[in-house]
């Protein structure tokens, strides 16, 4: 009785995502163990990510705040949970400049992780004292009403850096624009395609879709995190080679089988 | 203790959700992830009230220290308890309570906070206009295939712009569409997304297998 009701509880129409995930799954934990093992990894250079300690720099020489905005999402994105992972990386090198951090956050949650993030950081880089509770604030649940105190922030404080890294929406131009008004340096990362162009026409940097998720392990330098990125690669490069055979099986009308196995219903 | 019951709970919690995906909702595994997803509300729920300590502090201190600005700072705490205390009073005690049609916090929703809202999207166009002057400069030659193909595409999009593509030789509207956005741009996007997706998914394993601890300011 159990079996048959496990039977049915399977759904035998994801097993494709199954067989994916394992190997994903495979390709991330084997390059991660031969990471652990030593084994030299490539990883090409992010001119966004080199930017940052520069960008932190500039704003300590010109004793002005560095601003950064985790997006404006739930702690529930996988976006805004990349964004919180760069602010600790962010909040440890303006920790060790003692140049003055603010982190504006729209959810509750978000505002109970980025003080946790920024205070811990503040403690590794041995300036325990440099953090204030209110370095990361709740300004507003609301979109436009977080947009325009943020704005407000930027004309009348002028932060030197603005650093813009997780969920954006349709304020993304209306934050970069204010921020290149006021004549900042400013850095974005997003993994939302329609919000790129918007980061990319107003900001110095810009991280693209996958950048952003391997921002924090780009800056941790960890071998052990890194080998996570090279399988991800790997995975992407399998990727492209099935796009491939399904263009040319698709071009020679041969493809049906093969396409309907990677849609999921 | 403070990172490994975290890194315990990601764990499960993780483990618990990428399963319950390959089942269906009403079977034990998809029962506990819906379970979690209800967690997650009331955790949030509780959280509602840091955000409004902290937005007060902010303010208040502001004010007390008759830092720049303060009158709006003033305004901005007026704001928050006008909206919030009517709106959590019982409608019992009066029609001005609660959040119905008639309320305060419907009529200040209605004729404060929605029009102001509306305005602020609004600007967004003159946002663009100015974003769109800096990005479609043509400096070089892919900035001025950026320029022809941005200008022909926004004529494509309005009706007027349409009509006169269309007085062209060649079906140009079609060719827009079919070549330009779902070839060439959709092409690209789906390269963002897929990539997107693999980071994401990967950030999400390093996240269950506790790899990765940035999230909690370790590492």
């Amino acid at each position: 009785m159990a079996q048959e009701a496990g039977g049915q509880a399977f759904r035998a129409d994801r097993l494709n995502a199954v067989v994916l995930l394992v190997i994903f799954s495979g390709a991330v934990l084997l390059y991660t163990h031969w990471a652990k093992k030593g084994k030299p990894l490539f990883l090409r250079k992010i001119p966004g990510l080199d930017a940052v300690e520069e960008a932190v720099g500039r704003a300590t020489e010109m004793g002005r705040p560095v601003l950064f905005v985790p997006g404006i999402a739930e702690l529930d994105e996988i976006e805004t949970i990349a964004g919180i992972s760069i602010l600790g990386r962010v909040a440890k090198i303006t920790a060790e400049y003692g140049t003055p951090l603010r982190v504006p956050v729209r959810y509750p949650l978000v505002l109970a992780a980025g003080q946790e993030v920024v205070q811990q950081a503040y403690i590794e880089a041995g300036n325990p004292d440099g953090y204030d509770e209110d370095m990361v604030r709740y300004v507003a649940g609301e979109q436009f009403a977080f947009t325009a105190n943020v704005n407000g922030y930027m004309m009348r404080e002028r932060p030197a850096t603005n650093i813009y890294m997780g969920a954006f929406f349709a304020e993304s131009l209306l934050l970069a624009e204010t921020g290149n008004a006021a004549g900042s340096i400013q850095i974005a990362g997003t993994a939302r395609p329609e919000q790129l162009p918007f980061f990319i026409a107003a900001c110095d940097y810009t991280l693209m879709g996958e950048e952003l998720y391997a921002a924090s392990a780009y800056l941790s330098h960890e071998p052990v995190m890194l080998g996570g990125l090279k399988g991800q690669d790997f995975v992407k490069m399998l990727i492209a080679i099935a796009i491939i055979i399904g263009v040319i099986l698709v071009t020679l009308n041969m493809g049906d089988t093969y396409s309907n196995w990677f849609i999921q219903t | 203790m403070r990172t490994t019951v975290p890194v315990i709970v990601a764990f499960l919690s993780g483990i618990i959700l990428v399963v319950s995906f390959f089942f269906q909702e009403t079977s034990f595994i998809g029962g506990l992830s819906q379970e979690l997803k209800v967690w997650l509300t009331i955790v949030g729920g509780f959280t509602l009230l840091l955000g409004v300590v902290s937005i007060t502090r902010v303010n208040f201190s502001g004010v007390v220290r008759r830092r720049p600005g303060w009158g709006y700072k003033i305004l901005t705490l007026i704001s928050i308890f006008a909206m919030a205390i009517p709106s959590i009073l019982p409608t019992s005690w009066s029609p001005l309570f609660g959040r119905n049609a008639g309320s305060i916090y419907d009529w200040l929703f209605v004729n404060l906070d929605s029009p102001m809202m509306a305005t602020m999207f609004a600007t967004l166009a003159f946002y663009i206009a100015s974003a769109a002057y800096r990005a479609f400069r043509a400096r070089s030659a892919e900035s001025t295939i950026l320029l022809i193909t941005a200008t022909v595409v926004m004529l494509w999009r309005v009706p007027m712009g349409e009509a006169l593509l269309n007085m062209l030789p060649g079906d140009i509207p079609s060719f827009l569409n079919t070549y330009v956005m779902g070839g060439a741009n959709m092409a690209v996007q789906r390269g963002i997304i897929i990539g997107a997706a693999l980071g994401a998914a990967s950030m999400s394993l390093r996240i269950i297998l506790g790899i990765e601890r940035t999230y909690m300011g370790k590492g």
